[in-house]
């Protein structure tokens, strides 16, 4: 295409205090384009799209919107300018309808009412562009999140944006709900408006982008169409290092030896919950990963928090080391040897506001109970052997633990539980949000921990991540196991065939 | 999703707070033939009608997710200012009006931009605006002043028929058009949807572009405004001004917001619920009175045992709610 750019920035800098964020990044969006941005964590990408939104201020550098020079200073002039924002977190207001989410700020009027019959036809129109049908006159949050996310994503198609920016928004969605999006941004693509996607998979970059900007660092690594650019060399572009993308396609067990004969750590028998998890035997034995296969809602979160005892089961009963316990609070399953790093790192994983020592030693301290206080001497040197051990990128561990990249958050995650000396770890969805190369290492790291005899249960939307770290496979259907699997004879295919009810 | 929309917490409580209202009411009406008379009834809004419209004001305030302890200092305030500029400089009414107007917005405004810009706690910020108003009276005067200049009696006397042995006082008429100005404010514009959208999630409510920062600031300023034109309301039903009056209003107007089905965490609520919880209030108050046995500190002790009930019943909506959301 050789238009010119709607939306060009141009040598931006940004600094915050102690790091340089962005060096000397630029980027071109073309109508009718969208366009990838891609780069590991703490490449700079989000930063970016701040500066562009209006949420950050440039150190140096322009923007410039169809040839005029702006400086959008808050969301809203970004917005008004004609570059809408769709967020990683869904960034709405629960408790109001989903009507008013598309439209408060823009309300329909009549005289000086808003005109609520208009804004709720509106709505479901918008919707409806989208292909999806609900009442919108109930609050968002009656709905999940995949609803969530569209209904943020008509929001910001609704100002008659030029410019679309896409922060992640797969991250939470299956796969018909990706394709349901894509169709609407293929729409979009046809109207003219330029789109900026960020994201963290592969497929759905190729899947729909024409053109790709990689960061690294903070810094301006290149600008390729997406046809020219093959899918190793963009990872190479990204890590900065050769890396086999192989690594990731086959599976390698933990122990690769044939674990059947080791003595279970955990055992369930006809474990569930009403309304969570239907009744489960599952048995998870040391220094053997245990993975959870199934698609978004198949239970497998659900599975994690009944063992960990934050949704106990009512059904069932489950052993540990053969002895038939009761785990029905947190604090019981550590107790009983167990650790659980949930699924939402930000919100119910790290304190953000504590550093990254008071984060790695919160559960060990727990675990000792109030009166066995450990001395900030103590507390330092597991800090630090933690930080060594796993590799945590830190400079010190005294800084507060937000201001770790998302892949170096989770490690802290893990130590923190490790420091624990657990006998069983369960990690929900531990590479989520995070990029390829800390993907692998913390990959690595959990295959070394099993080694020295922890029994693991590794949850993972990612097929292929299951497949490379588990020795046996759980299969999970609608909140039902529907079988298991050897890790050495499992592939994508078999797992997804048995999902499908399709005997292989 | 018809079990959700029963059980939609955000109206549940209203259902439940008029019900209440609605069986204290039938009940009073069983045993007290008089309590059948409609002027008792209105009776609740003329004795009620300076809190309703504190409340009104306490309510966008919660909603917001904040809280306001200073509107009853603030009443007091006007009061003595009120009072002091009539007997003792001798304004009349209508002179004074604007001037306490403004001092309540300026009162709000100050609290707002603290709690905005620099990022200050509300409930200490407005404690901090509740012992200042509330020290200010007695700067005024330690005692209390009668009114006697005739625009304000005339006012306080004032009586509008409704039919023929029912009137409705000014005050009544006020807080009926400040609720439906309330109403109108939440429900129909751009502001009162802000409101509610800060008290869901602030952050988010920035990063769609609205005005966060004025919004709030404009919360406290509005709820400034009816506390001080609550004080006009109670200037006018003692007739005098006095810096005891109106002690403890500010709990008053947050129980009523609370019991007609405001969430404390902030935006859920209406504002007719509000209304709702302010005649509760008035309604046991009067079965008191009409008992006549039990002593008035009975009303505390039933709005005490209601605000447990209420805030127990909103945490298990809150389950429900979160339930069917999991549930998807």
């Amino acid at each position: 295409m050789a238009q010119e750019p709607i939306l060009e920035m141009h040598r931006i800098h940004k600094r915050f205090p102690g790091v340089v964020a962005l060096k000397n990044v630029g980027i071109r969006l073309f109508p009718g384009e969208v366009h990838a941005l891609m780069g590991q964590n703490g490449a700079g990408k989000s930063t970016l799209i701040k500066v562009l939104t209006g949420v950050e201020k440039p150190d140096g550098g322009d923007i410039r919107l169809a040839g005029k020079k702006i400086q959008p200073g808050s969301v809203l002039e970004a917005q008004d300018l004609g570059i809408s924002t769709v967020y990683q977190e869904v960034n709405l207001c629960p408790n109001l309808s989903v009507a008013e989410n598309i439209y408060i700020g823009r309300f329909p009027t009549r005289g000086p009412l808003i005109d609520w019959p208009l804004m709720q036809e509106r709505a479901r129109s918008a919707l409806k562009a989208l292909n999806l049908s609900v009442d919108v006159s109930l609050p968002l949050f009656s709905y999940p999140v995949a609803v969530q996310q569209m209904v943020a994503i008509a929001r910001a198609l609704s100002t008659e944006a030029q410019v679309l920016i896409l922060d992640e928004p797969t991250s939470s969605l299956d796969e018909d709900e990706v394709g349901r999006l894509f169709e609407a941004l293929r729409q979009l693509k046809s109207k003219g408006i330029a789109i900026l996607f960020v994201t963290h998979f592969l497929d759905q970059t190729y899947a729909i982008s024409d053109r790709i900007t990689v960061l690294r660092n903070g810094e301006f690594e290149g600008e390729y169409m997406a046809a020219d650019l093959p899918r190793l060399q963009l990872i190479n572009k990204m890590v900065g290092r050769e890396i086999d993308e192989s690594a990731f396609g086959r599976q390698e067990g933990a122990s690769n030896a044939d674990s059947s004969g080791r003595r279970p750590f955990l055992a369930t028998q006809r474990l569930g919950r009403a309304g969570a998890m239907q009744p489960i035997d599952l048995d998870v034995r040391c220094g053997e990963v245990l993975g959870l296969g199934g698609l978004l809602g198949s239970g497998r979160t659900e599975t994690a928090r009944m063992l960990f005892g934050i949704d106990p089961a009512d059904t069932g009963s489950l052993s540990i080391e053969g002895v038939p316990v009761r785990v029905n609070t947190p604090h019981r399953a550590i107790q009983n040897g167990l650790a659980f790093c949930p699924e939402d790192r930000k919100t119910e994983g790290i304190v953000a506001d504590l550093s990254i020592r008071e984060n790695i030693i919160l559960a060990l301290q727990a675990k000792r109970g109030v009166f066995r206080f450990l001395s900030k001497k103590r507390q330092s040197a597991v800090a630090e052997d933690c930080i060594k051990q796993l590799g945590i990128k830190v400079a010190d561990a005294e800084s507060p633990i937000s201001q770790l990249s998302g892949g170096n958050q989770q490690k802290a995650m893990l130590a923190r539980w490790l420091a624990t000396e657990p006998k069983m770890l369960i990690l929900d969805e531990p590479t989520r949000g995070i990029d390829v190369a800390a993907k692998l290492e913390i990959m690595d790291l959990v295959k070394e921990q099993c080694r020295k005899g922890l029994a693991i249960l590794f949850i993972s939307s990612e097929m292929p991540e299951v497949l490379r770290v588990s020795d046996r496979i759980a299969v999970l259907r609608d909140r039902q196991k529907i079988g298991e699997l050897a890790g050495n004879d499992a592939d994508e295919q078999k797992v997804f065939r048995m999902i499908a009810g399709v005997d292989s | 999703m018809n079990f959700a929309r029963f059980l939609n917490p955000r109206s549940l409580p209203l259902v439940i707070t008029t019900s209440l209202f609605a069986l204290l009411y039938g009940f009073g009406a069983v045993s007290y033939d008089a309590f059948l008379s409609p002027q008792v009834f209105v009776n609740l809004l003329i004795d009620n009608g300076f809190l309703v419209v504190v409340a009104v004001g306490m309510t966008f305030v919660i909603i917001s997710g904040g809280i306001d302890l200073s509107v009853g200092s603030i009443v007091a305030l006007t009061t003595m200012v009120s009072a002091t500029l009539a007997q003792q400089h001798h304004w009349n009414f209508w002179q004074i009006l604007p001037l306490v107007l403004a001092i309540g917005c300026l009162f709000g405004l100050f609290m707002g931009v603290l709690i905005q810009v620099f990022k200050l706690q509300a409930f200490i910020v407005t404690l901090g605006g509740m012992f200042l108003a509330r020290g200010l009276c007695y700067v005024i005067s330690i005692d209390s002043i009668s009114i006697t200049e005739p625009s304000f009696t005339v006012l306080a006397e004032y009586r509008i028929p409704l039919g023929e042995e029912t009137f409705v006082s000014t005050s009544g008429v006020v807080a009926i058009a400040l609720l439906a100005v309330g109403v109108y404010l939440a429900h129909y514009t751009r502001f009162g949807r802000t409101v509610y959208a800060i008290g869901g999630n602030e952050r988010s409510a920035m990063l769609m572009g609205l005005p966060v920062a004025k919004t709030k600031i404009m919360v406290y300023v509005l709820s400034g405004f009816c506390s001080a034109l609550g004080g006009v309301l109670v200037t006018l039903y003692m007739q005098s001004g006095y810096g005891l009056h109106a002690l403890g209003m500010e709990l008053d107007a947050i129980a009523a917001a609370v019991i007609g089905g405001t969430l404390l965490t902030g935006g859920v609520g209406y504002v007719v619920g509000t209304l709702v919880g302010v005649m509760i209030l008035g309604v046991i108050q009067t079965l008191i009175v009409f008992d006549g046995s039990l002593s008035s500190w009975w009303t505390r002790i039933a709005i005490g045992g209601l605000l447990f009930v209420f805030c127990l019943l909103q945490r298990l909506l809150d389950r429900s709610g979160k339930k069917i959301r999991t549930k998807n």
